[in-house]
This record gives C-alpha cells, structure tokens and sequence, in this order.
C-alpha cells in the first residue's frame, strides 16, 4: 500500500509544478463555462417552460463542470502508459515488484487530482459571486451536501477504471492514438459533458442511463444541484458502484490476459 | 509552389503509412463533431428556435465555422503546433535553410485527418442549403465563399499569432484555446446569441463575427445591407498585426535548444 502511496505523491507533485499551464487553463475554462451558460440563457429566453432543469440549476451545473474538468475530462489519457507499451519500456515496469494495475491506477488519479486541485479554486471563487441566474449557488439541502462528495469521488473512479481498459487495449492494438480518439468522443456525448443528459430526449435518456457513463459526472452533479431526489440520488450512487466493481473486474482480468501474451522484443 | 505540392504529397504519403490509425483519427475527428451536431438537433428539437434562428440556418453557421476551422487545421497545421518546433529545436535547422520561415512551418505539419470534421461540414452543409428557405442566386453563393474564405484567414491568422506568443512563454498558451477551439465550439451558433458584449468583442477584438455574424444574416436574407456579404474580407486585415507580431517574436528569438 505504501509505495503505491508513493506513486500517488510523486505524480501529483509533478503535476502541482505546472503553474504556469494552469493559469492559461483557468482562463479558459473560465470563457469556456460563460459562453455555455450565455448558450443556454439565449434558448431559455424564448422557451423557458421547455427547460428540463431551472437555470439557476444549470449553472452550477455548468461551473462545476468546468471546476472539476481535470477530474472528468474522458478525452485525457497518460501518454507514458501508452509509450511505455508501445516502446517496450514496459518490461522494466512488469520487472518491478509491484501490481501494474495498480499502479497505472494511482498514478492517473494522482495527475488528475494535482490538476484540478490548481485550477478549481480560482474557478469556484469566481463563480460564487457571479449575479444571480449565472453564477455557482450551494447545494439546495444538506442531503444533496452530504451525498454531493460520495458521488463524485465514485464517480471519479468509475472514470479512472474505465481510462485502465482503454490503456490495456493498447496491449493488442501498437497504436492506440485512433481508438482513444474514437472512444474520447463517445464517451463525452454519453457523459452529458456536451450538454447535461436531462437535456436528451426521453428515450435517450433512459439507454444512456444503462451505460457506465452517466455515472461519471452526470450523477454527482445532478446530486449537487438538487436535480434528483434523495431515493433517486441513493439509486445513481448504488448504480455508481456496481459500475465501479464491474469496470474494476474487467479491467483486472483483461490485463492479466494481456500480460500472459505481452512479447517485448529487443534485447 | 512546386516545391509545396512535393511537401503535400510526402506528408500525405507519410501519413498514410498507417493507414488504419489514420481511418480511425479521421473518424473520431467526425465523431466528435457529429456528437455535436446530435447535441445541437437535441437542444433544438426541444426548443425549436434560439433568438429567431431556425435549427437549419444555424447548421449553415455551423458547417461554415467547422469547414473553415478544419481546413485551417489541416493545412496550418504547422502554426499550431509551433511551440514543439522551438522545444526541440526544429526552428533552428528551418532558420538557416534558404526558404522563407513561413513557407517551411507551413510545410512541417500537415494533419490529414481533419478529413473526418470537414466531411461532417459538407454533410451539414448539403442538408441545409436545400432546407433553410435562401433562394440561391449568386450573390448568395458568393456570400457563402467568401464567408469559408474570411474563415480560413482568421483561424490562420489566430494559429500565427500563437505561433508568435510561444516566441516568448511556452507555458499558459492554453488560454488561446478559447479564440481558436472555443472559436469553432462557440461559433457554431451565430455570436449574437451569447449577448451585446460578446458580439462587440468577436467584431472589433478578435474579428470573428465579420466572417460569421454579419454576412450570415445578409445570406439568409435577415438583412438587406449588401455590405455585410463583403466584411469576410475586411477580416483578412486581422492576419496583418498577428504576422506582425509573429516576424517580432522571431527577431527577438533565441535559441532554446543546445
């Protein structure tokens, strides 16, 4: 358990470095919430009733998303991972004494972390204290408080562990820049990173809550805002683990069946 | 030009070596704009109409944006991905060669892929001529061109003008990311409808509007000033202070590499 804490701080102290890269993010991030909320103000204005959600709802739903982009972009992925499989420099990592899986794990939690600790912050302060339709409010009760920060944090490693399959696949494929891009934009779409999944019509809504997806940002967020009930929030919550165990599962056995084949060549 | 034909060709040929990575870029880069396209069918299926604009004059809006964008990527490519040409010291060889600097950025990158995004534009783009109601005389088409052009040479200029920054801070360049991604993300729908401010700041400041806005509303006959079907044009002048600060970058350029 230790040195797989050691991995954690290494990397997020590495990530912490970039000080610089994150002001430019905040930025743009920053623009990029304000023109998806003005996006969503221009279509409230002529069909207010057609709105699934409140747009004050929205809006917090739209800063937390940019806040905590690090942690639920799906199109980031560990460059070195990949290299390290496609380099062949993976050999002296299966060398070492240390689960693989676990390790990959810990460290793209840690990068993502080290980033949206840098750049959340500055993000929220702002939007705290943006007039009132526009900006971040607290949540409406103390049991979307409390339940808020469970769902995210599951929600979370239901995105770490569903990146690790994405990783292993590299293992069969050499070159893995087509499928992450494939993949990056699906998952997006079914993440309701585009546009929040009540948005969706009906029917789609209810196949995207089937995929593990929805149970990444989409979920912890809706809690926040007050979208969803407290029996409802229970059941997402409940839904996010059983993705978790499910993805956590497939992710172990695939990367055991890939590295019974793993060839390095070279000497 | 020539000699850019020759580039083309190898850095075609070079790309094509992989050729199963490369269907499944190109793929993706449709898919990503066509989850958009989705989003926005969605929204508007919902709410029919944002700020009077119909779901098919926006689409034309849309594919103008992405078409410009995407040939802008393909073939500037060289521009947006300048920073890595001074971290690994690439702009050093490029500097003592006897072609101009832009000519040999240009011809360092080329991204092919974006084949996948410019065919979800021409996609949009049949689907909406027909559909949006413009009866198509010539000025109108010539309207349309001009608008694809007054694109090109404003992403073009944006991608030159960060080319130019990394002269001097290799690090933060992030924040172009709203002009240039955010640019295509955001100009999908006409600017008017993200409010006064915005729509001054996208005319004036980063010209923006002037390929997207105004003659947009001159196309699909919201306006009669015939005017607004030439302003893609006056856009072209926004390239002139971005190249300009890009040849000072260069002049104050110090090697980073050993």
């Amino acid at each position: 358990m230790k040195k797989y804490l050691s991995f954690f701080r290494i990397r997020f102290l590495a990530g912490l470095q970039y000080r610089a890269a994150a002001w430019g993010g905040i930025a743009t991030q920053y623009a990029w919430g304000g023109m998806t909320i003005l996006m969503f103000h221009a279509f409230y204005q002529n069909a207010e009733n057609s709105f699934p959600m409140t747009f004050r709802e929205l809006s917090s739903y739209i800063w937390l998303q940019q806040s905590l982009l690090a942690m639920f972009m799906t199109w980031f992925y560990d460059n070195d991972i990949f290299d390290s499989i496609t380099s062949g420099s993976i050999s002296y990592e299966l060398c070492r004494p240390c689960d693989l899986y676990s390790m990959w794990f810990v460290k793209n939690m840690a990068i993502r972390l080290s980033r949206v600790v840098l750049r959340c912050v500055p993000i929220l302060l702002v939007a705290i204290f943006l007039p009132d339709p526009f900006g971040m409010r607290l949540p409406p009760d103390i049991t979307s408080a409390l339940l808020f920060p469970v769902s995210m944090v599951l929600g979370f490693l239901v995105l770490v562990s569903f990146n690790m399959l994405i990783y292993i696949s590299a293992f069969y494929t050499i070159s893995p820049m087509g499928i992450r891009i494939l993949v990056s934009s699906i998952t997006e779409f079914f993440a309701g990173a585009l546009i929040p999944i009540p948005f969706f019509p009906e029917w789609l809504q209810s196949f995207m809550y089937a995929l593990p997806f929805a149970s990444v940002q989409n979920t912890p967020f809706l809690i926040y805002v007050g979208h969803l009930n407290t029996a409802e929030a229970l059941q997402s919550i409940c839904l996010q683990a059983v993705w978790l165990i499910v993805l956590l599962a497939a992710g172990r056995i695939l990367i055991k069946h890939a590295l019974k084949k793993v060839v390095v060549q070279g000497g | 030009m020539k000699l850019y034909f020759r580039y083309l060709s190898m850095l075609l040929k070079s790309q094509m070596q992989y050729k199963a990575s490369f269907l499944m870029t190109a793929l993706g880069q449709f898919l990503t704009s066509f989850t958009t396209f989705l989003s926005m069918y969605f929204m508007f299926s919902r709410f029919k109409s944002v700020n009077g604009f119909t779901f098919s004059e926006v689409l034309i809006c849309f594919s103008i944006v992405l078409m410009a964008f995407s040939l802008t990527e393909c073939f500037v490519r060289g521009f947006d991905v300048f920073p890595r040409l001074i971290r690994t010291g690439d702009l050093d060889r490029i500097l003592v060669r006897p072609r101009s600097v832009v000519f040999q950025v240009l011809t360092s990158n080329m991204e092919f892929t974006r084949i996948g995004r410019l065919l979800q534009a021409i996609l949009m783009l049949c689907w909406a001529i027909p559909a949006c109601g413009v009866v198509w005389t010539a000025d109108k088409i010539l309207t349309l061109i001009l608008m694809v052009t007054g694109g090109i040479s404003v992403f073009s200029s944006l991608f030159v003008l960060y080319a130019g920054i990394s002269f001097f801070t290799l690090e933060g360049l992030e924040f172009m990311n709203i002009f240039t991604d955010g640019g295509r993300e955001f100009g999908k729908y006409p600017v008017s409808v993200y409010g006064e401010g915005v729509l001054k700041f996208l005319t004036y400041i980063i010209p923006i509007a002037l390929f997207q806005y105004y003659p947009f509303l001159y196309l699909i006959g919201r306006s009669e000033n015939i005017l607004f079907m030439f302003l893609p044009l006056l856009g072209i002048i926004f390239f002139l202070p971005c190249y300009a600060f890009f040849r000072y970058g260069l002049r104050k350029y110090q090697s980073s590499g050993s």
